[in-house]
């Protein structure tokens, strides 16, 4: 719709014959001294000639007012990435009635990304080997990771995103379809299966794009450095927990682990930190405890947030009733 | 470089926005990027460039403002201005911050135009 004088909106540009009359006639006011901007049409180009004939109501407004041309505003107020999270919204609902837990798993490239989900999926089916696993392989290019999962009997899809440096909701929610424990149909609320998303080996991309996911997990190898935190501030802002992986290196490297967590509770003063090393499978405990922790409560994490979100506004509430 | 999909993104609200109200080509685009919303404002700004020759944004001026963020600061029990992630509170040099808004890329407006583009 026309948001200058709100009068009706577009429809076919045939079916409003009525609109430029409106605006211009009985209004009587110009569109260009609402912008407060010159618009830029030489003289007659929007009349639409051909062949030299003129026609002055070729514009929807199906007229001509000297000194009007047909612009008007259009407020959208829209995010550019609601799209993908209405997609991620229903990954989400869709995981929830298949019992799937989903971890989206976000590094730089050769953090070990690939090699700790081999190492975890074998750490599982020692300790459950009923636990339905599966697993998401985000690559530019080339199925080696995916066939790496599929070495440990555990189902992968690859998905291949071309030149795209991240995968978003629909990649997500495309593969999903493909693997058994969609297959499965809907499972009973207490039925619960983990689906690991390793997202393409970047740290910087992912961080915009929910997935559906219950929780972001940023990897960081040791053999990296401690700052990677400042430096990529979004990933680490946006992840539940950040591993540090590859701790069998520590005595060969300059790697200051303390440094490291206090950089990245600077960017998320809420992380939390494991660290592990799935060569030696220290740490790979712990890791597997938070990976299946209360489950279920993947329903309740939503509700949990916006519970903080009350708590916080009402605090910002508080604090401006108290000023004069 | 995701800011191409971001355009992409763009493009596709302003192309939604044409099939319900009509237009042919957008004279302005104006973006709001917040300073938390993980944008490059330049790579944004190229990438709608690259992008734009043969769709509605053919032409287009665009506008990206990036207005500050804010945060709570849980020590001072305030919220406050920042520019970035890896900025202290600026009354208390903390770091127990969150961020309550900024983190959004949006489009806010556009100035369209019923006639064809010009040559």
């Amino acid at each position: 719709m026309c948001v200058v004088c709100g009068c009706s909106d577009g429809g076919a540009p045939d079916a409003q014959p009525s609109h430029g009359r409106a605006h211009d006639a009985a209004h009587g006011h110009t569109h260009d001294l609402h912008h407060g901007h010159a618009h830029d049409h030489g003289h007659g180009h929007e009349y639409g000639v051909a062949h030299g004939d003129l026609d002055f109501g070729a514009n929807a407004a199906r007229v001509s007012v000297p000194g009007l041309s047909s612009a008007r505003a259009i407020k959208l107020e829209v995010d550019v990435l609601a799209a993908n999270d209405r997609v991620a919204r229903a990954n989400r609902a869709h995981f929830r009635a298949h019992g799937v837990v989903a971890y989206n798993l976000v590094s730089s490239p050769g953090s070990g990304k690939t090699t700790l989900l081999v190492a975890t999926i074998e750490a599982l089916r020692r300790r459950d080997a009923a636990l339905p696993l599966a697993v998401i392989e985000g690559d530019q290019q080339t199925t080696h990771d995916a066939d790496r999962i599929r070495a440990t009997g555990v189902p992968a899809i690859q998905v291949n995103t071309g030149k795209g440096c991240h995968l978003d909701a629909p990649m997500v929610a495309a593969a999903f379809e493909r693997l058994p424990l969609h297959g499965h149909g809907p499972q009973p609320a207490a039925a619960r299966s983990l689906l690991f998303i390793e997202n393409v080996g970047n740290l910087v991309c992912p961080a915009m794009w929910d997935l559906g996911e219950r929780a972001k997990v940023a990897i960081l190898s040791v053999t990296e450095g401690e700052d990677k935190p400042l430096k990529y501030p979004d990933m680490f802002a946006a992840a539940r927990l950040m591993v540090l992986t590859k701790t069998d290196l520590l005595p060969h490297v300059d790697f200051d682990v303390a440094r490291c967590i206090a950089h990245a509770q600077r960017v998320n003063p809420g992380i939390e930190v494991l660290l592990l090393s799935a060569k030696s499978g220290q740490g790979v405990d712990a890791w597997l405890d938070w990976l299946l922790a209360d489950a279920p409560a993947a329903a309740g994490d939503e509700t949990a947030a916006l519970k903080a979100r009350i708590a916080e506004l009402e605090a910002r509430l508080a604090q401006s009733e108290g000023r004069p | 470089m995701h800011e191409m999909s971001l355009a992409g993104g763009i493009l596709r609200v302003v192309e939604d926005a044409a099939s319900r109200d009509c237009f042919k080509r957008v004279s302005r685009l104006s973006l709001e990027a917040g300073a938390l919303a993980g944008v490059e404002v330049n790579a944004l700004r190229f990438a709608l460039e690259a992008m734009a020759p043969g769709t509605l944004l053919e032409g287009a001026l665009i506008e990206i403002d990036e207005p500050a963020a804010s945060a709570w600061c849980m020590r001072c029990s305030r919220s406050v201005s920042i520019l970035s992630r890896t900025d202290p509170c600026p009354a208390c040099g903390g770091w127990q911050l969150t961020p309550t808004g900024g983190t959004e890329l949006k489009v806010r407006e556009l100035i369209v135009h019923d006639d064809e583009p010009e040559e």
